[in-house]
């Protein structure tokens, strides 16, 4: 089951390319199809059984590298994201006029190769492979199919992420070193732990890397600009998935290895994610420009998402879990209805825009229900990680949570602004050629609008799913 | 309170068809949209809450005072706590049942001929039947997260509502203003269930009153609990200082108004202290938060209610200050008492708004007193309904207020005779303002154009029969409630008594009967001040015929501050909007761009300068390289994987 997942994107990557321009979507939407089936039988085999999926062999000796690959209930749950996920995001791309198209589906099987990798890999080095592999085909769509200051904004993004992957490559090589075991095996690191003398140095060298990944404030810079200038698919695998690798390296890699440096500068951690979600949500609010909104909400979202982690409770780890499911549903139907305007009137300024609610009113109910869900409204996914992750916070700090709690009235302070400017009103001039939705818009915000209902309403598979995996990391991140 | 021992199986399917049947009527109209024709889809909505109605009766006429609990599913779980998507039916529940089915079912009805000509007339009803749905789930659950699905899902229909019509963007800012203020209470509200849950591990509200009940009195944590529940109750029941978005909400269509802004939702503040009344009990500190701001926000909104010229603005402040008076009830500790006015409060307030639909639709859309007068010649039953209306509003014997208004009165002597003073001076200014409202809208001769005056005629008979409905219940309803202190029996106060008791039994130690002659003089008191105001307000307006300012007129400053309504909104506007803005410009532009970048992009110099003496040994693109690296890494990791 383990090569198949991993696999299967691959050799979507290279059939797509093959089959050439013409055929590229539909061979890549059927490719993700088939990945999809795949996870959600492997989460039908892990919820009826409980066992997880392993594989292991080795690979090179020296030094010690192995193909250990494992998905338990953590990562069939971010497996299910991604897998869910992508063929959604090739689904927008219909009714569009792309470039070059067999290189741009390639390079987002490609993606998805890399990012499963990620979720399953369970040796150390054979983790960072996956994810420095993960940034070349997001690097590559940034670059050709971005918007006009893309080369400026790509470097930018290139060099911010890759100098947290180098502090991480960093880390992991001293993790290696000091551990008596000589290993990157990730059964090794968690039994073994180093000194708690390095393991304060040793927790910055992998936040960093993960902090610019989710971005936690101040690492995120380079976020708001790639957003725009990406194409809207490459933002969607971004903000959609790949920031998530951040927040699930948390929990996998630094929470359980480095329990001491977590506990010396844990408080500094979540102490910046809340001030991150205040910040971020505070400058959403006067951003004119859709993805740079939404790229801004997101920085608040994600911000309360590493805060639940670093609170070390199972309810802000649980939440971060079903959290990181629900934005990235979420933000991937916020920056699809951007795409929806911008593909019809060439705009994304809110200035410019209003009244479409006039034109288009099923357009309109669907960008409303993924609102309310990015604005966590009690029986939308939204509410669910939003509650729980408070009240981890909470649990950890009543202070901390008081400002955390913040974000339930900005975010609806920036999102019911934007949705106003940009849909209620009376038509602009801008607006008057908009057209409703057409098929594949309308099939994908409603898949979107019918998991953001169901998940709000019935989380619990969710949370069984993850609960087991989760308590015992948190058990080994609290040091006795 | 344990699952009463009778069997309430054969209930369960009632109690669930109450709460689904809004929602098909919501997914009905919702769905087909307006394949729906006209009149049909306000039929369907109608219905769907008359089903809702009848069932509630069911349950009323069926199921003794006690309580049965119905847990569907565990929504969230971790570590050992467990909230359920569960209800509970108490005569608590009953009570806001029937009051928000019984007078849905009827503003529903009158909409039907209110909306009839507008082109959202299905969106209208689908929007509606929302916000039945998620009323009564705020009512009906069982702990407070349940309360909390239902307290935020009304104000998304309330928002939907108010913005109903959405092109006009000042109507759109209110809808926002309303829901923003309503979050600024749910902050309050969500914090106060994170320390129930930590501290108690359940947000049952069994659970909670069991465990408070082991608590002593004052403690800190059910301090905190109360003021926190209690900022939520504040936004959304329009309470000093979150109290401003509730005139605005007016821009809503009337019948909105009536509903969501006068009946149901802005009550649900009271219901929910009245829900928690433990561990308000358990608090003196709390209690006094809720009488304070009870006692200021009714004394504020009857004062701006004195010179408000828009007739829904008049009515609006008048629910804010109404509002204040139950949450004065409610901080003295009479529970019953502040949910009888609820009760009697939705007849009449639903009453006047109706009736001032009535008006605005006879006037075709003026909603301006200054522009009416002589309305009761044209509009016979309009006017005399209305008039029951602001008699009972008024506290008159015998009409529904008198005997709620009545009680708390009351009660607040027992409590301080200070509260008891400005309570009795905001009830005569309401006697004087709504008759002020009364006598220049229908008195005198008309003062608009002749055009409209030309075209004034009486509404229909489905707008006209829920006012006479109404107008009956704002006749006998106070009688469900008579006075204990003379000896009479208060069927209302007993009913609830099952939820109210264990709130009253800690309370009991303090409280002090007040005597028959001074319960009968209070009453006489406010009475008597009440005739005296409307008698004044009919001097002003009737024989002096005195009209209110036009607009652009120099006022003195006290009057020109209260028509400004003390300037609230623009002080908000000063310290906190307006900050946040300036705020967002700076973080973007001074700490993203110029400290956090620069640091970023020195680190880029540095390695580009690195990169640039690479480039003499060197001479690819970095492309390339990357694609090498990744393919070798590749090939070797997929021989590894077979061989």
């Amino acid at each position: 089951m383990i090569l198949q997942l991993l696999l299967l994107p691959l050799i979507g990557a290279i059939a797509v390319w093959l089959s050439g321009d013409k055929w590229a979507s539909r061979v890549a939407l059927f490719f993700t199809l088939a990945e999809m089936v795949l996870t959600f039988s492997a989460y039908q085999s892990y919820s009826s059984t409980g066992e997880a999926f392993y594989f292991f062999r080795e690979w090179i000796t020296a030094p010690k590298v192995s193909l250990h690959f494992a998905a338990d209930g953590l990562t069939i749950a971010m497996l299910l994201l991604t897998n869910f996920l992508l063929p959604l995001i090739v689904l927008t791309t219909f009714n569009r006029e792309i470039s070059n198209r067999r290189s741009y589906f390639a390079l987002m099987l490609a993606m998805q190769f890399a990012l499963v990798g990620v979720f399953m890999a369970m040796d150390g080095l054979l983790y960072y492979i996956f994810w420095e592999l993960a940034l070349i085909p997001i690097y590559f769509i940034a670059l050709l199919w971005g918007g006009a200051n893309r080369i400026q904004v790509t470097l930018k993004f290139f060099i911010y992420t890759l100098g947290g992957s180098l502090l991480m490559l960093f880390g992991f090589i001293a993790l290696y070193w000091y551990n008596p075991a000589h290993s990157f095996d990730i059964r090794e690191l968690y039994n073994n732990k180093v000194c708690d003398c390095n393991q304060g140095w040793l927790f910055w060298m992998f936040f960093i890397a993960f902090a610019i990944k989710i971005p936690i404030v101040p690492f995120h810079t380079w976020q708001a600009d790639t957003y725009k200038e990406a194409p809207t698919q490459g933002t969607m695998l971004l903000a959609g998935i790949m920031l998530k690798m951040g927040t699930y390296s948390l929990i996998r890699w630094l929470l359980p290895i480095l329990p001491s440096g977590v506990a010396e500068w844990g408080p500094l951690a979540i102490t910046l994610s809340v001030i991150g979600i205040v910040y971020a949500s505070i400058i959403a609010i006067m951003q004119r420009d859709l993805k740079r909104l939404f790229a801004y909400s997101s920085v608040a979202h994600v911000g309360l998402i590493a805060a639940g982690i670093f609170s070390l409770n199972i309810q802000g780890l649980q939440g971060s879990v079903v959290q990181m499911l629900a934005h990235g549903v979420n933000v991937i139907g916020l920056f699809f209805c951007a795409d929806i305007i911008y593909n019809r009137v060439q705009t994304n300024n809110i200035d410019e825009l209003g009244g479409i609610r006039n034109i288009a009113p099923k357009f309109n109910t669907l960008f409303l229900i993924v609102v309310l869900g990015s604005v966590a409204l009690p029986l939308t996914n939204g509410f669910i990680g939003e509650f729980m992750l408070l009240y981890g916070v909470y649990s950890y700090n009543t202070w901390l949570a008081v400002f955390a709690t913040l974000t339930i009235i900005l975010g609806a302070v920036y999102m019911l602004r934007m949705f106003q400017h940009t849909m209620l009103g009376n038509i602009t001039d801008k607006v008057k050629v908009f057209t409703d939705l057409k098929w594949n818009e309308w099939l994908v915000l409603g898949i979107i609008a019918v998991v953001i209902f169901a998940t709000g309403l019935y989380p619990k598979p969710i949370l069984d799913l993850t609960e087991p995996v989760i308590s015992a990391i948190q058990k080994q991140s609290l040091i006795k | 309170m344990d699952n009463m021992t009778f069997d309430f199986v054969p209930y369960i399917t009632p109690t669930l068809l109450i709460l689904l049947s809004p929602f098909i009527g919501f997914a009905i109209n919702g769905l087909l949209g307006k394949r729906v024709p006209n009149p049909l889809s306000g039929w369907i909505a109608t219905l769907a809450v008359a089903i809702s109605f009848v069932c509630s009766v069911m349950l009323f006429v069926n199921v003794p005072t006690g309580s049965f609990t119905i847990d569907l599913f565990d929504w969230i779980t971790f570590g050992n706590t467990a909230i359920s998507f569960g209800f509970q039916v108490d005569p608590l529940t009953i009570t806001m049942l029937l009051v928000i089915t019984g007078i849905g079912s009827l503003i529903h009805l009158y909409s039907i001929s209110y909306m009839h000509d507008d082109e959202g007339f299905t969106r209208f009803f689908t929007y509606l039947n929302l916000f039945i749905f998620f009323m009564l789930i705020l009512v009906m659950g069982n702990n407070y997260l349940m309360m909390f699905i239902g307290w935020e899902g009304v104000g998304l229909s309330s928002y939907l509502l108010i913005g109903f019509w959405f092109k006009n963007n000042e109507y759109n800012n209110a809808a926002k203003k309303a829901f923003i203020m309503n979050r600024i209470g749910d902050f309050g509200f969500l914090l106060g269930m994170f320390f129930m849950l930590f501290y108690f591990g359940t947000l049952n509200y069994d659970g909670i009153i069991d465990a408070a009940k082991s608590l002593e009195s004052g403690n800190g944590i059910i301090t905190a609990i109360g003021i926190l529940l209690f900022i939520g109750a504040m936004g959304k029941s329009a309470q000093l200082p979150l109290s401003t978005w509730l005139p605005d909400a007016m821009a809503g269509p009337t019948p909105v108004s009536a509903l969501i802004h006068a009946a149901t939702m802005v009550t649900a503040g009271i219901y929910m202290v009245v829900r928690s009344n433990v561990l308000y009990a358990l608090s003196p500190t709390a209690m006094s938060v809720v009488l304070v701001a009870g006692v200021i926000t009714c004394v504020y909104g009857a004062v701006i209610g004195l010179m408000q010229n828009d007739i829904k603005k008049v009515l609006a402040y008048s629910t804010v200050s109404q509002l204040g008076l139950m949450f004065a009830a409610l901080g003295v500790g009479a529970f019953s008492s502040g949910m009888f006015h609820v009760v009697t409060h939705a007849f009449f307030k639903a009453l006047l708004f109706l009736g001032s639909g009535s008006v605005i639709h006879a006037l075709h859309g003026e909603q301006d007193i200054r522009k009416m007068g002589g309305l009761s010649k044209y509009t016979k039953i309009t006017y005399l309904t209305f008039l029951i209306g602001s008699l009972a509003i008024s506290g008159i014997f015998p009409f529904a207020g008198f005997f709620s208004k009545d009680e708390i009165l009351a009660h607040a002597f027992e409590h301080n005779k200070l509260v008891w003073g400005i309570l009795s001076a905001s009830a005569m200014l309401t006697a004087f303002y709504m008759f002020r409202l009364v006598y220049l809208t229908f008195s005198g001769s008309f003062r608009g154009t002749e055009e409209t005056k030309k075209h004034i005629h009486e509404s229909p008979l489905l707008m006209t029969v829920p006012l006479i409905l109404l107008a009956i219940l704002s006749v006998i309803g106070g009688f469900m409630g008579l006075p204990q202190g003379l000896g009479f029996t208060n069927k209302f106060a007993d009913y609830l008594d099952y939820v109210t008791a264990p709130g009253n039994k800690i309370l009991s130690a303090t409280s002090h009967h007040i005597s028959h002659t001074t319960e009968i003089i209070l009453m006489t008191l406010a009475f008597t001040l009440a005739v005296v105001s409307i008698l004044y307000a009919r001097k002003k307006y009737v024989s002096n015929k005195e009209l209110p300012h036009v607009e652009g007129e120099m006022l003195p400053s006290t009057r020109k501050i209260v028509y400004h309504k003390f300037y609230i909104d623009e002080i908000y506007e000063k310290i906190f909007v307006k900050p946040v803005m300036v705020l967002s410009d700076l973080f973007l532009v001074l700490i993203d761009k110029l400290v956090i970048d620069l640091i970023v992009n020195a680190t880029a110099l540095i390695t580009g300068a690195t990169g640039k003496m690479l480039k003499l040994i060197q001479t690819g693109n970095t492309g390339f390289y990357l694609f090498a690296m990744v393919l070798g890494t590749i090939l070797l990791f997929i021989i590894r994987l077979f061989v």
